[in-house]
């Protein structure tokens, strides 16, 4: 059987990731497209800890711990180094959960997109902090369940929704935006690939369920994130050279069934899922007609 | 010269066997090789090994490159089971225990 994506593999066993861990397969897969000549700076977030403790390492390419609010300086630093030493052709990443993207990071993020340096950033968004303990994060959508958003008798989930750090980058003209998701590795690849062919930044947001923070069994992270987009809750895109193109269209299959899986949305009434369907909806309308938009301009 | 602390120790020395709770076992005259589970696996615990080492009632599918389980570092997620197209990975109860 041909292999679907490349064989070659960057990421060692015996890391210490929990059962199940969407992270880990997003870092997988980012490694199996990007290959060898590839620097990664990480903030805090759960890939600080899954490498293991120090003279253990789980990557075989050179890893850069940076501070949390620190990933986009970072890279921008480590890229015009580079560039000094001739090094043109080297991958600088950065790969930062969604608390270090769209909370604490968000503006060292912008600037490095602003200033146009030649990187990668991947956002592996698994929807709240969960290193620390399944915390809300800017990135958590309405009606989840967290330790600081507990449910309690007044049903304190969160009220807000998601911020989506992949339709603020494209609102700033950021050269190469795209989704993804680990349900999809072939499509997630495509996209590395295809942002590789363009000089200047590239963000990629990559939904990772966590298995311990959505409260669902590790065996479901698959089905878990491919419910999302063929829900239309959490839709793939590519936006490149001012073109956005939705790369998988939505199966009718109900928000509902996606919600039920997950046990962080237990305490959501008849109107709150309303609420989210209709959100999905609006969303997915939203993309549909920006898709139309630029592709007859 | 080095300017930065190196860890040159691969992650490969930390088995994660003990982690299993359930273990799961690939049942190969079922078994299409289609590396799904190698694919979707978050502990890259599968090892790939050349046809002809395993056994399938199908000549043309025991000739390709099939999918094992390195059970040092399986964690038992149970992800393949899950995903596999053909239902031929059971999960079962792990017996070893491991101090």
């Amino acid at each position: 059987m041909p292999f679907s994506i490349p064989e070659q593999e960057l990421m060692e066993p015996g890391h210490t990731a929990c059962h199940g861990c969407g992270a880990t397969l997003s870092m997988r897969y980012v490694l199996k497209a990007l290959g060898k000549d590839t620097v990664i700076s990480v903030p805090a977030a759960c890939w600080a800890v899954i490498p293991g403790a120090m003279p253990n390492r789980t990557l075989d390419v050179p890893m850069v711990y940076t501070p949390f609010a620190a990933t986009g300086a970072v890279i921008s630093g480590l890229r015009e180094a580079f560039d000094i030493q001739g090094k043109e052709d080297f991958n600088v990443v950065g790969f930062a959960g969604d608390g270090g993207t769209a909370d604490i990071g968000l503006q060292s993020l912008s600037g490095a997109m602003e200033r146009g340096h030649n990187v990668f950033y991947f956002m592996y968004d698994n929807e709240g902090y969960m290193n620390t303990g399944v915390q809300r994060s800017g990135s958590t959508p309405y009606g989840a369940i967290t330790t600081t958003t507990p449910i309690g008798k007044d049903r304190n989930f969160k009220k807000q929704n998601k911020k989506v750090v992949a339709d603020l980058m494209m609102a700033q003209g950021v050269p190469y935006v795209a989704t993804a998701t680990i349900a999809y590795p072939e499509d997630l690849i495509r996209k590395v690939n295809n942002a590789k062919k363009i000089n200047g930044p590239k963000f990629i947001q990559i939904l990772s369920p966590c298995p311990v923070g959505w409260y669902f069994p590790p065996e479901k992270s698959i089905e878990v994130s491919r419910l999302a987009v063929q829900s239309g809750i959490f839709p793939l895109y590519e936006f490149q050279n001012g073109v956005l193109k939705v790369t998988k269209q939505p199966r009718p299959v109900s928000v509902r069934e996606y919600l039920s899986m997950q046990n962080r949305f237990r305490s959501l009434d008849e109107d709150d899922i309303k609420k989210i369907e209709k959100y999905a909806e609006e969303r997915m309308e939203y993309l549909i007609g920006k898709e139309k938009e630029t592709q007859s301009s | 010269m080095i300017l930065a602390p190196l860890a040159d120790r691969s992650s490969r020395a930390n088995h994660t066997d003990s982690w299993r709770i359930l273990k799961p076992e690939i049942k190969y005259d079922k078994c299409i090789r289609c590396m799904i589970c190698w694919k979707f696996c978050p502990d890259n615990a599968f090892t790939v090994v050349s046809g002809e080492e395993l056994e399938s009632p199908n000549p043309r599918v025991a000739a390709l490159e099939a999918p094992v389980i390195d059970y040092d570092y399986c964690k038992g997620c149970g992800i393949c089971a899950n995903e596999c197209p053909e239902k031929c990975i059971e999960m079962g109860i792990e017996t070893k225990m491991v101090i």
